[in-house]
């Protein structure tokens, strides 16, 4: 041994050492889809024997073997609909704006610093300032649009943060070959930056709605009903979301109102898995096209 | 004033004899026009701040008109439904910071563990499948994880723990835990892997292990942007309101046992606005008071954790 | 000599990125129709020089360009001139090649799109692949994608793209510092084949490059506040055999840069 520093049994130490710590970090690492797997077999246990046709055409009933999600789907539709209608152009605006138009001064950091903070605002507040500025300041009641509006606020940070990367991947040498060409500032971005941008942008979008789509703190606010017996006919009408209508139901005590939430909770995540496979797909095929 | 064009070459197949026109009109007042419309875009941003500000304050100012901030600051009861009215916000805020709390214990040692991995031992193809996984948990919808909370971590935590309440911040406090994991893991990765390889090596030189590297010279290193990752997944954590709506319960108490019932001051604003509390009425007001009280909160958290990050972050 | 009267001309041109100076009192005549090299060590200004001609250095922030540049007798930089007017006119192709993610027909005809041209685009697009010397090899796939083009094919694309603007000035900017030795001389064999109908400038760092193909040339250095001076301008044969200054006989024996 040299120096009588017994090397060789520390280090067998510091490798069992290493090998256990190895073996609990990847432990952690897969906890969270453990839990996933089992909240998604407890969910699909408790409700896929009430998820039938009957339940996605029927209005909530007091009574639960009658009750269905109607109104919610639909209120869902309607909602999303014009969330997506607002948010797209003002989120790839704004986004065009701060990289290709905003010249780097304070305004443009303060700017920039500001929709990264938004971000980070917490949903109910977004839905409090729906409630005071659009249901009640711009007397728009408790509508479908003062929903899309609000949701519209929320989303717009992601949007306009994946627009942001997604413009930022465009080459320089591509605009420059097009500005020597005689193209203006908006002709630059409409023929060449966008097209090559827009799949990055769309991906964006789904995946911001896919989040908007499972708020149920904001529409709350906005909506303040759980129990609707109707579907939207125009952006004014009341309306209700399937994260309300499975609150609602979750909130009951009776247990047959569970397995309702449970159906409803399927639902909504075949909804999202849906939205997510397009956005991956979407991603893909984009990115074999660059390739090329 | 252009100079007469020559003859083409005779190789070239043309079938105009003069050059080609500009033909696009003065286009300035156009481009001036889009570059207006792009900044009332990125306005809105701008005006989404200005417009929670002055809104919250403006009603909220409905509040403090009747009741005072100090009151409201430091009162430990809070009954703005019950006679006797008390509008202590204390309990609500402990109620946040109590789910919040154990969110935090559980999602950072995880989360960090789950960094470490990913970052010093996983191989490419790994991190490519385990990643994503770990995003999906952040993909779920919360108020899924309330009912997973209510109907199945309730249920299990009350064998372990039968004079629990049905309602408590415990249950909550967990599944909000999870939900966060991808926050801490994900902002600590970045965090992480930004320490350059360099910095590694030498460890790995001086005969280190991959464990002993990756707590005594990534770890530490990165120590800044860890921090700010548990400040910005507490923040969001603060900000939660389905699963401690669903799952913590509706009785505002100011507590440290998290096998009891309390509420956040997310589900007092959810409880309030479900009611049939009537505009303009002090009950009507409060969730703004307390909206606004949140919103400072959050700001302060998010805005500590980017000052702290630009604070002390190393620099390669 | 007929047609050698000033194409463009500089005269005290002096140009500023932010607070560095980058050129500094450039004054030379550029004749009509013939090659013009702008040679010297890196970090000179040539790219700089080259340009403040089709104002391309409006784009990078905070630019600022003292004295003259004339483009047939006018200041491209007088308040009235519209930067898009002197693009139209004065093309540039660049050192790396940048076709866009479009398909070959697509990238020709991008220039006389945007500018408002509307007529005879196929004719157009032909034309400029001829002249551009690209007809031939791909004459049968104009809507394939032009990123499927070699780098020699994509530079030539890139050329032809300026062309169907019918610009009077080309400028190069190192065109085939990116390219193999066979790419470069197709684009040298080119480079002659257009000079019979526009001017073309080129930025070169390789010596022999200015020496077999250009007419004019131009030796650039940085001054010790590095700034780029012009220091010698003349004919091609003359610079390169009997120049008038030490600094330029330095570099072309290569006794530095």
């Amino acid at each position: 041994m040299r120096n009588g520093f017994p090397f060789k049994r520390r280090l067998k130490v510091r490798q069992v050492k290493g090998g256990v710590f190895r073996t609990m970090f990847l432990a952690a690492t897969l906890v969270g889809t453990f839990v996933l797997i089992v909240l998604i077999v407890d969910v699909l246990r408790d409700g896929a024997g009430w998820l039938d046709w009957q339940f996605l055409t029927s209005y909530p009933s007091r009574r639960p073997e009658e009750a269905g999600l109607l109104s919610a789907l639909f209120g869902t539709l309607w909602v999303m609909a014009f969330t997506a209608l607002l948010s797209f152009p003002v989120g790839i605006g704004t986004a065009i704006y701060l990289e290709e138009y905003a010249p780097d001064n304070r305004l443009r950091r303060l700017i920039q610093t500001n929709i990264n903070n938004l971000a980070g605002v917490p949903s109910i507040v977004y839905g409090l300032l729906g409630l005071s500025l659009f249901v009640q300041a711009l007397a728009l009641g408790r509508s479908v649009l003062a929903g899309a509006m609000t949701l519209t606020l929320m989303s717009l940070p992601v949007i306009i943060i994946a627009a942001q990367e997604a413009i930022r991947s465009v080459p320089e040498s591509h605009r420059l070959g097009a500005f020597a060409l005689g193209a203006t500032r908006w002709q630059v971005v409409r023929n060449i930056v966008l097209p090559s941008a827009l799949p990055g942008v769309l991906t964006g979008t789904i995946l911001a709605m896919s989040r908007a789509i499972g708020e149920a703190a904001p529409m709350i606010a906005i909506s303040a009903l759980v129990y609707l017996t109707f579907i939207p006919t125009n952006p004014m009408d009341r309306f209700t979301v399937l994260p309300i209508q499975i609150f609602n139901w979750v909130s009951r005590p009776q247990e047959d109102f569970q397995h309702l939430a449970a159906a409803g909770i399927i639902v909504l995540l075949i909804v999202l898995l849906g939205m997510n496979a397009a956005a991956i797909i979407l991603r893909n095929r984009y990115q074999q096209r660059t390739e090329e | 004033m252009r100079p007469e064009n020559p003859n083409p070459p005779e190789n070239a197949i043309s079938t105009y004899s003069t050059s080609p026109r500009r033909v696009r009109k003065r286009p300035l007042l156009r481009e001036a026009s889009i570059t207006w419309l792009l900044f009332g875009c990125a306005l809105v941003s701008v005006l989404t701040t200005v417009g929670i500000v002055v809104m919250l304050a403006v009603q909220a100012a409905g509040f403090f008109r009747q009741v005072s901030v100090l009151e409201f600051l430091t009162g430990i009861q809070w009954t703005p439904l019950f006679d006797p009215q008390h509008f202590g916000v204390l309990p609500l805020v402990g109620g946040t910071l109590l789910t919040a709390g154990i969110a935090i214990l559980v999602a950072l040692p995880v989360g960090l563990a789950s960094a470490i991995y990913l970052s010093e031992y996983a191989r490419d193809s790994v991190r490519r499948v385990l990643k994503p996984m770990l995003e999906i948990l952040a993909g779920v919808p919360t108020v899924v994880y309330g009912y997973f909370a209510l109907t199945f971590v309730t249920p299990l935590l009350r064998s372990v723990f039968p004079n629990m309440i049905v309602f408590n911040a415990l249950s909550a406090g967990l599944v909000m835990g999870i939900m966060i994991i991808p926050m801490v893991s994900s902002l600590s990765e970045d965090a992480m892997v930004a320490v350059p390889r360099s910095l590694r090596n030498a460890a790995y030189g001086l005969g280190a292990t991959r464990f002993e590297v990756a707590t005594r010279v990534v770890m530490p290193a990165a120590v800044s942007g860890i921090v700010a990752a548990c400040i910005l997944a507490l923040s969001r954590a603060v900000g939660e309101t389905m699963i401690v709506a669903i799952a913590a319960g509706s009785t505002p108490n100011l507590t440290l046992n998290p096998l009891e019932s309390i509420q956040t001051m997310t589900a007092y604003i959810v409880q309030i606005s479900l009611g049939e509390t009537p505009h303009g009425t002090l009950e009507y007001y409060t969730i703004f008071a307390v909206g606004l009280l949140l919103f400072i909160m959050t700001l302060l958290m998010n805005l500590f954790g980017q000052w702290f990050v630009r604070r002390y972050r190393e620099k390669y | 000599m007929e047609n050698n009267t000033a194409c463009l001309e500089t005269n005290g041109l002096g140009l500023w990125y932010g607070k560095f100076q980058a050129l500094r009192d450039v004054s030379m005549t550029i004749p009509h129709r013939r090659i013009t090299a702008i040679i010297g060590p890196s970090g000179c200004g040539k790219s700089s020089l080259l340009r403040c001609f089709n104002r391309m250095n409006d784009l990078i922030p905070g630019s600022k360009v003292k004295g003259e540049v004339l483009f047939d007798g006018r200041n491209v930089y007088a308040p009235d001139v519209d930067p898009t007017e002197v693009r139209y006119r004065i093309g540039m192709v660049f050192q790396k090649p940048n076709p866009f993610p479009k398909s070959i027909f697509d990238n020709v005809a991008f220039g006389p799109r945007v500018n408002g041209i509307t007529d005879n685009i196929e004719e157009r697009v032909e034309g400029a692949l001829h002249r551009g010397a690209l007809w031939e090899e791909v004459k049968d796939r104009l809507h394939k994608s032009a990123m499927e083009l070699s780098g020699g094919q994509q530079q030539r694309l890139c050329i032809a793209r300026t062309l169907a603007l019918e610009p009077e000035v080309i400028l190069m900017d190192e065109p085939c510092s990116a390219l193999d030795p066979q790419a470069t001389l197709k684009i040298e064999d080119l480079m002659r084949s257009l000079a019979e109908e526009y001017t073309i400038v080129i930025v070169t760092h390789n010596m022999q490059q200015a020496a077999r193909v250009s007419d004019m040339s131009a030796f650039m250095m940085m001054d010790p506040d590095r700034a780029g001076t012009l220091v010698e301008y003349g004919p091609t044969s003359t610079l390169f055999t009997l120049p008038k200054d030490k600094r330029t006989e330095d570099y072309i024996t290569g006794r530095f840069g």
